[in-house]
């Protein structure tokens, strides 16, 4: 290597450092250590999932620079990048593709931090911020999946919709809030894109920003079993480079997997929507909620055959409170919170896991 | 924050035999490694610039077409069929001069039409259908009137959009 | 203030305009006919009711310009007087006929009313069927004027209510037409009109209400109404189905046809049905194997007709069939559509040439349809192979990835290899 770009380098690392305080940075890559045990593999999908999101918000710019958000144009501005604008059919099935993938990394991500009681004290409001990402990222999934207005599409907003409906009290309210109106239309659709590009992500780089804030202040959580193990000393590794290079591997690993889906499987385009047709035998939503469209197809219309007692509602709230309760489980685990073991948590950690894996499996079996 | 220590080889497994590969054989390993990650990054960032260009047919939606002859280039009593998106259209020019566009689709089997300027009508060759210069089917099975085109002069240019 | 005879000269004036104003007082001052017969019972006043909506009373014709006699006396010896011309009501179907045609055939008189009408109603009805029977035996069963338009409810053909509109002719036909006890004596079917309804025409006509279609008059003639007769049914057919007669005219059936229908040997005289690529060809549906067997000429051409419309049939829906699968997928075919076009109309065109019944005129436009279609299938193969193509390329975007993993994972061996 010459040396004159290394003298550039200094003079312009010297440059940033005499106006900006990065004292704070190069403490991180000096200091900043990831523990290294049995279950540290699980680290790498909060930064995985990070990666995605990333390839999400650069994908999701470059579509918006050709998509049309209104119930006439919507399909044939989707058509033309597919068709027409160059590489437009890559950005847009790496778009679709890595949604999925970024909500199976995060499935991921949730339920390894809950097995591995990571949100016991401090990191409680870390994994409220969490959980509330999660949702959000549901959010993206739901809205986004309604804006190519497709056939599939169309009809699946309908049904999700009108499910939202019977939620008791604030049903009415939620059905019309969504829809834009009382059917799914045009203004549905732009509804949705505005919540899709502008709503949805100021409050996810809100919460995000205050979820990796308190991730950097605390560190990696050590899971109680392992600490036990170790007698409260964890061995660790370098962040920078070693954590990183690793995680580095771990993206490279994404960025393949999207490739080969979006080579193997490329995302249709569809046929536009009529909603004028009847709806589509076998309807259901894309596979992140199917688990609760299953479940609640599967609760009979009045449960023990009264008649105020009706399944659709009853399911709804028992999700509803089942996400309450996943959201509070740092304040419920108090065993955790005392530093003992707590099986029970432990246990209806994998019953919920397996619960959804059978739900979803379940909805594609049944068909 | 310190839950753990910071044994660097702790976790990891014993040396290797053989040792570490020489200096430059290593520089020249990074090189390498640089050359490539910088190649993924160029077949990344290829594709989004050549994406930001829109292509050169810009409409996404055939609401309107600007079409490839002049006007000094269509005689009067003539008629030329044209693409307006996927369909065929029909432009007329009367013998007096006047410009009129239609769909070029026959409203009885879908047959493309033509302009006859002995008849001065929209003829279809397929079961003899007519329509005048309004559109309206006058003879023969069409049941339809054909669907009427706005055409607007740009210098030059005709341009032709559907009605609004 | 006004005094009280002053006011009841008013009232009387305000009353005297009113009945001025009443209809009848004012009728009963022009029509003496109307003003009595309103006046009677069951078919005597029937006229009178009728009449107002007549097209001729819309004209500011009366009774009196029929019937003759005086209009303007209450007093029925004086109206009705044969000195006044008075003539009763038509005692047959020629005083019906020529009471009719007294006004009707003559041009100087029907110009003053419409002038585009025709004049030649009556020679048209005396060369009909109905019309010879009627002058020649005295026939009393046959239909006359008064059968088909009414007698004092006429209303113009234009207009819906007449009993000639298009859409209830038929109607008015088969009120004896469809009469089994009626028609016995002359030997005829009675099963035309419902033939009739079950027909395409029909359909077009009924439940399209496109009166454009054909109905009894348009293939009969409406006055001199007649079976077409042999050699003839091509032209009353090709009134319409212009091209369809050229052909047939050119084909090797012209000859043969003229004694057994014509057009209605393969299509049916009343109940014509859309046909199907099923019809021609040697087929169980095929209309000709009825005359053609296996061996001759007629039927080789038919096998050949029928083998290419259908290849060519085949070959469009396979080519429309992978555009849309290209399409939905997500792929360009706008081009390839706008050409598929010409091969369906090629299609349109060679199902009319049938009527040729040479296999060369077919063949020539299937084979100019099945070259688009071919280049069509093969633009909607090529827009999937683009398909295959792009997982190529990212498969080899694949192995990059791939080989910056192995460094990158090298590098973190070295890194531990160094401590």
């Amino acid at each position: 290597m010459s040396p004159v770009p290394r003298d550039l380098l200094q003079s312009l690392r010297r440059f940033v450092e005499e106006r900006v305080d990065l004292s704070a940075l190069r403490h991180m890559a000096r200091e900043k250590e990831v523990p290294q045990h049995r279950h540290s593999f699980w680290y790498y999908f909060g930064g995985m999932a990070l990666f995605l999101l990333i390839v999400q918000m650069v994908t999701g710019i470059l579509l918006l620079l050709y998509y049309r958000p209104s119930a006439e144009e919507a399909f044939e501005s989707v058509q033309f990048i597919m068709t027409r604008v160059e590489f437009g059919w890559l950005i847009r099935s790496v778009h679709s593709w890595a949604a999925n993938l970024l909500i199976a990394v995060l499935f991921v991500h949730m339920f390894s931090a809950f097995l591995m009681k990571a949100y016991r004290r401090p990191r409680e409001i870390t994994w409220m911020t969490g959980v509330v990402l999660f949702a959000l990222m549901l959010g993206f999934g739901f809205s986004g999946y309604l804006l190519p207005w497709n056939e599939l599409a169309y009809f699946a907003t309908r049904v999700g919709t009108a499910i939202a409906a019977a939620m008791p009290l604030a049903g009415e309210f939620f059905l019309r809030f969504l829809r834009a109106g009382d059917e799914v239309s045009g203004a549905t659709l732009a509804r949705f894109y505005g919540l899709h590009v502008a709503v949805l992500p100021a409050i996810t780089l809100a919460v995000l920003a205050v979820h990796l804030l308190l991730v950097q202040q605390h560190g990696m959580s050590v899971p109680p079993s392992e600490e036990r193990r170790h007698s409260g000393k964890v061995p660790a590794m370098r962040f920078v480079p070693d954590y990183i290079l690793r995680d580095l591997v771990g993206w490279l690993a994404a960025l393949a997997a999207l490739a080969l889906l979006a080579a193997l499987f490329p995302w249709e385009l569809g046929k536009k929507a009529d909603p004028f047709q009847a709806v589509p035998v076998g309807i259901k939503p894309e596979w992140y909620f199917l688990f609760m469209f299953q479940s609640l197809k599967l609760l009979p219309p009045h449960l023990f055959g009264i008649e105020w007692l009706e399944g659709e509602v009853v399911g709804i709230l028992v999700f509803t409170a089942a996400g309450g309760a996943w959201l509070l489980v740092p304040f419920l685990d108090r065993r955790t919170a005392r530093g003992e073991r707590s099986r029970l948590f432990t246990v209806a950690g994998v019953l919920a896991l397996l619960f959804i894996i059978v739900m979803t499996v379940l909805g594609y079996v049944l068909e | 924050m310190s839950e753990y220590t910071t044994d660097p080889r702790a976790g990891e497994r014993p040396p290797v035999a053989g040792g570490p590969p020489e200096p430059a054989r290593r520089g020249f390993l990074n090189l390498l490694l640089g050359g490539w990650a910088v190649g993924l990054a160029a077949s990344i960032f290829y594709p989004i610039a050549r994406y930001l260009v829109p292509p050169r047919t810009s409409e996404a939606s055939a609401a309107q077409v600007t079409l490839p002859f002049k006007i000094s280039e269509v005689k009067p009593n003539s008629g030329t069929i044209f693409k307006f998106g996927r369909r065929p259209g029909l432009l007329v020019r009367t013998e007096q001069g006047e410009f009129k566009a239609f769909s070029a689709i026959c409203t009885h089997l879908d047959c493309t039409v033509q302009y006859r300027d002995d008849a001065q009508q929209i003829w279809c060759a397929c079961h003899n259908g007519l329509y005048d210069l309004r559109g309206r089917n006058v003879s023969g099975p069409p049941p339809r009137p054909l669907e009427e085109l706005q055409v607007h002069l740009k210098g030059d240019e005709i341009v032709v959009s559907k009605m609004s | 203030m006004r005094s009280a005879p002053a006011t009841a000269l008013r009232l009387a004036a305000v009353g005297f305009g009113a009945a001025l104003a009443c209809g009848p007082l004012v009728r009963a001052v022009e029509n003496g006919c109307t003003a009595c017969h309103l006046e009677l019972d069951g078919p005597l006043a029937e006229p009178a009711r009728l009449f107002p909506d007549d097209v001729h009373a819309a004209r500011g014709l009366s009774c009196h310009d029929c019937h003759g006699g005086d209009p303007g006396t209450m007093d029925m010896e004086a109206a009705m007087s044969p000195q006044k011309g008075f003539k009763a009501a038509p005692r047959d179907g020629r005083e019906v006929v020529a009471l009719c045609a007294s006004c009707h055939s003559d041009p100087v008189y029907m110009r003053r009313f419409a002038p585009s009408l025709r004049i030649d109603q009556m020679a048209e009805y005396r060369s009909s069927v109905h019309g010879k029977r009627l002058f020649g035996s005295g026939d009393p069963n046959v239909a006359t004027c008064v059968s088909c338009h009414g007698v004092h409810d006429i209303r113009a053909v234009s207009s819906p209510q007449a009993r000639v509109y298009p859409t209830r002719i038929a109607e008015t036909c088969a009120a004896c037409h469809a009469d089994a006890a009626r028609m016995k004596p002359y030997g005829r079917a009675t099963d035309q009109y419902e033939k009739y309804r079950r027909s395409v025409h029909a359909d077009l006509l009924y439940r399209q209400r496109d009166v454009s279609a054909p109905t009894c008059n348009d293939c009969h003639g409406n006055h001199g109404a007649s079976p077409p007769g042999g050699g003839a049914v091509v032209n009353v057919c090709g009134q319409c189905h212009t091209f369809f007669k050229q052909y047939f005219l050119e084909s090797p059936h012209r000859e043969p046809f003229e004694s057994i229908g014509q057009c209605i040997h393969c299509h049916g005289n009343h109940d014509v049905e859309s046909p199907t690529d099923e019809w021609i060809g040697t087929g169980s549906r095929a209309v000709c194997v009825q005359c053609h067997s296996s061996g001759d000429a007629g039927y080789a051409a038919a096998e050949l007709i029928h083998g290419r419309i259908v290849t060519l049939n085949e070959a469009v829906e396979r080519a429309a069939g992978l555009l849309d699968r290209a399409e939905q997928a997500g792929m360009e075919v706008a081009e390839p559509r706008f050409e598929l076009r010409d091969a369906n109309q090629s299609l349109v065109k060679a199902r009319s040439l049938i009527h040729t019944l040479n296999p060369a005129r077919v063949v020539e436009r299937v084979d100019e349809g099945l070259a688009v279609a071919v280049k069509v299938e093969r633009a909607g193969l090529d827009a999937l192979a683009e398909l295959a193509f792009r997982r190529r390329g990212l498969l080899l975007f694949l192995v990059l990835i791939l080989g910056l993993m192995a460094g990158l994972i090298w590098k973190i061996r070295e890194r531990r290899r160094t401590r």
